[in-house]
């Protein structure tokens, strides 16, 4: 193997255990260069694990002077070593790009002799792009703790998305895990770039030709079953970073265990908390897309989210007094409330019944999940019935009718109770 | 009736402005290949003339707007016979009443051809996203694809501005024709004639960049170590990436 080839399979494979993927949100134009910003974002391919590969991500170097018990590139961890020099992460990135792998690059690090040296090498790597190789691909660049503002402010003018990651979703479970870190540190730097932003943006309304500055905005990641946190708590994390820092995406990453030596955690070998990643990321989309307040689905008496179920559909169950919904009736607000209808669903339902009511046989074609959203809606030939069924009853009836992607893994983790 | 058109988009907005100035009714759009005869039903071949298509086609933009009526082209894009039909039928429908019945989606050719407007843009995204490009010893970037779709006329403007410092090539192996970029503007290539005939497939042969296996292989080899091996979960992979598209795809060859 050649010496590149091994540096790329060690520092892509510490690099991978941060979810974010995306490559949305800048509207980057080609300038006399090569590349540009596809404002919906590209996935260019799909792992085997069927996460996206939007970005070439990967560290600069996997070295790191932190030792936190959750990190596969800790300091005391027996891993190999590597690290990139300026010109091959250029190579690399220019010539997959070229070839349309990749939208862009997603760069992070391990912290090597202090934060500042380590920001300064990822800014020369992305000047370097910017500068030399008059590239107008997507970059994704970590902020490091620490780092001094005004390499951070420099570092903002050449990128499109910055993030910093809080990794435990409390101040409490970081201590745990890593002793030398806080959420202080990860939230004055957001705050920083988001001020920045700002700045940028109120700039670019009174004067023309304002640099851009993070276009595509910044996001973070909460590490998921590592520390015992609730998902009432960690969503409360996402509604505060949200709503403080303008975040783009919170991004929510079910822990992969990779440390034998520490009984806080996980052990290894042991799975993944897939579903409950995925039920956060389907809250995530209620609160932020469909009007959803969070109290309305995690609250002080229901503090962790269903698994067998999807909460849009744990939430109607539990509010059986606001249905059947009248589809030919009701307003945009509360079709998309409708458990197995979408919004785009929910779109083309409300443009189709200005030409006459809407019956069944047009609802099963529109693409809404017929067999679950017939339960708590009627349309023009629904038949009359008294009352809505009884709660269990449907909740049985759409899990045993329906085809969960994890009826079967639900089912297993049932019967092993007994 | 059955009316036989060249397979041409002008072609097919020829066959509504024949059916206005004919008045007639019920028309099927159809290319000569897909006609099997129909001993009950006439036909009628249509002659492509790009001024009629041109009155169809400004006709459309003032009654919807420029952008919807790109859709009908997208649509066509489709080579999908009963999508055409549906869009024949629409187009019709809003030259008549004059009112944009494209949201009517509890009508089944409206819905037809929202769905299947979907699919092609489904599949121009994945055209972007699934081009891979290898470089030949004289710099030239080329890649083959077979799209569901006759997608390529959608990603020209994508690859020209993306790609606009590099000579490119695209070519639809199924469509037998290609998109070439010269660092100016875009062209259509296509084999003779006689290539398109001749039984046994020509022979593309372009020799490589002398770097380009290697990173072929480096591409392989972070598509490998990116992937977490406790999170497998190989129906979703294949639902992203379907097989069809293994053929053209550096990492699944690997």
């Amino acid at each position: 193997m050649e010496r590149i080839e091994e540096k790329l399979k060690i520092l892509a494979d510490a690099a991978k255990y941060d979810v974010s993927c995306s490559s949305s949100g800048s509207k980057r134009k080609n300038t006399g260069g090569i590349g540009d910003a596809s404002s919906s974002g590209i996935c260019h391919t799909y792992t085997e694990d069927g996460r996206c590969v939007s970005l070439l991500k990967i560290l600069l170097t996997n070295h790191c002077i932190y030792d936190c018990a959750f990190c596969v590139s800790r300091r005391s961890n027996d891993v190999k070593r590597a690290a990139f020099t300026i010109d091959e992460v250029v190579e690399l990135t220019m010539n997959f790009y070229r070839r349309n792998y990749i939208e862009g690059l997603f760069l992070s690090s391990g912290i090597f002799k202090n934060a500042d040296f380590t920001m300064e090498r990822l800014l020369r790597i992305v000047k370097k792009l910017r500068i030399e190789e008059k590239y107008n691909g997507y970059i994704h660049l970590k902020t490091i703790p620490g780092a001094s503002e005004e390499l951070i402010k420099e570092a903002g003018l050449y990128v499109d998305r910055m993030s910093i990651n809080l990794e435990m979703p409390t101040e409490a479970g970081l201590k745990m895990v890593a002793p030398d870190k806080d959420h202080e540190s990860v939230k004055k730097p957001l705050a920083f770039v988001n001020e920045q932003m700002k700045g940028y943006r109120s700039e670019s309304k009174i004067i023309k030709r304002v640099p851009v500055f993070v276009p595509a905005g910044q996001s973070t990641q909460i590490v998921i079953g590592a520390t015992p946190e609730t998902d009432f708590e960690i969503m409360n994390v996402a509604k505060t970073f949200y709503k403080n820092y303008q975040l783009k995406r919170v991004y929510y990453s079910g822990y992969v265990p990779v440390n034998t030596n520490n009984n806080l955690l996980p052990q290894v070998g042991s799975a993944p908390p897939l579903i409950r990643e995925n039920r956060l990321y389907q809250t995530d989309w209620l609160l932020r897309f469909y009007g959803f307040e969070l109290d309305e689905i995690l609250n002080e008496e229901h503090t962790n989210l269903d698994l067998d179920i999807d909460p849009k559909l744990s939430w109607a169950l539990r509010n059986p007094h606001l249905f059947p919904v009248d589809i030919n009736r009701a307003d945009y607000k509360m079709i998309i409330r409708i458990p197995g209808i979408g919004r785009q669903s929910a779109l083309k339902i409300i443009q189709a019944r200005k030409f006459g009511k809407l019956h069944e046989y047009q609802l099963r074609k529109m693409g809404i999940a017929y067999n679950r959203a017939k339960h708590f809606m009627v349309c023009a030939d629904s038949p009359f019935i008294l009352g809505m069924p009884g709660v269990s009853t449907i909740r049985n009836s759409i899990l045993q009718n329906g085809n969960s992607k994890y009826k079967s893994k639900i089912l297993e983790a049932q019967l092993a109770l007994f | 009736m059955y009316y036989l058109f060249d397979g041409s988009y002008a072609g097919f907005l020829c066959c509504v402005f024949e059916s206005f100035e004919r008045k007639e009714q019920n028309v099927n759009p159809l290319m000569p290949q897909q006609f099997s005869g129909d001993f009950f039903i006439d036909k009628r071949d249509i002659y492509t003339d790009s001024a009629k298509a041109k009155r169809v086609q400004d006709g459309l933009q003032r009654k919807i707007g420029v952008e919807k009526t790109k859709d009908f082209y997208r649509v066509f894009l489709s080579e999908d016979e009963k999508a055409w039909n549906a869009s024949f039928k629409i187009i019709t429908a809003i030259f008549k009443t004059g009112i944009a019945i494209l949201e009517n989606f509890g009508d089944v050719d409206v819905l037809y051809f929202a769905q299947t407007l979907k699919k092609v843009s489904r599949e121009r995204h994945r055209m972007k996203a699934f081009v891979r490009f290898q470089k030949s010893s004289d710099g030239m970037y080329f890649a083959l694809i077979e799209p569901d779709f006759n997608v390529l006329p959608l990603v020209a403007d994508f690859f020209r501005k993306r790609y606009a410092d590099q000579l490119w090539l695209i070519y639809d192996v199924k469509r037998k024709y290609g998109l070439l970029y010269d660092k100016v503007a875009v062209s259509e290539v296509a084999l003779s004639p006689e290539q398109k005939q001749s039984l046994t497939a020509p022979v593309i042969a372009i020799s490589l960049d002398e770097q380009d296996e290697k990173f072929q292989n480096l591409w392989q080899q972070y598509f490998k170590s990116t992937n977490i091996e406790a999170r497998k979960n190989l129906k979703l992979h294949l639902q992203h990436v379907p097989k069809r598209y293994w053929k053209y795809l550096v990492e699944k060859k690997g």
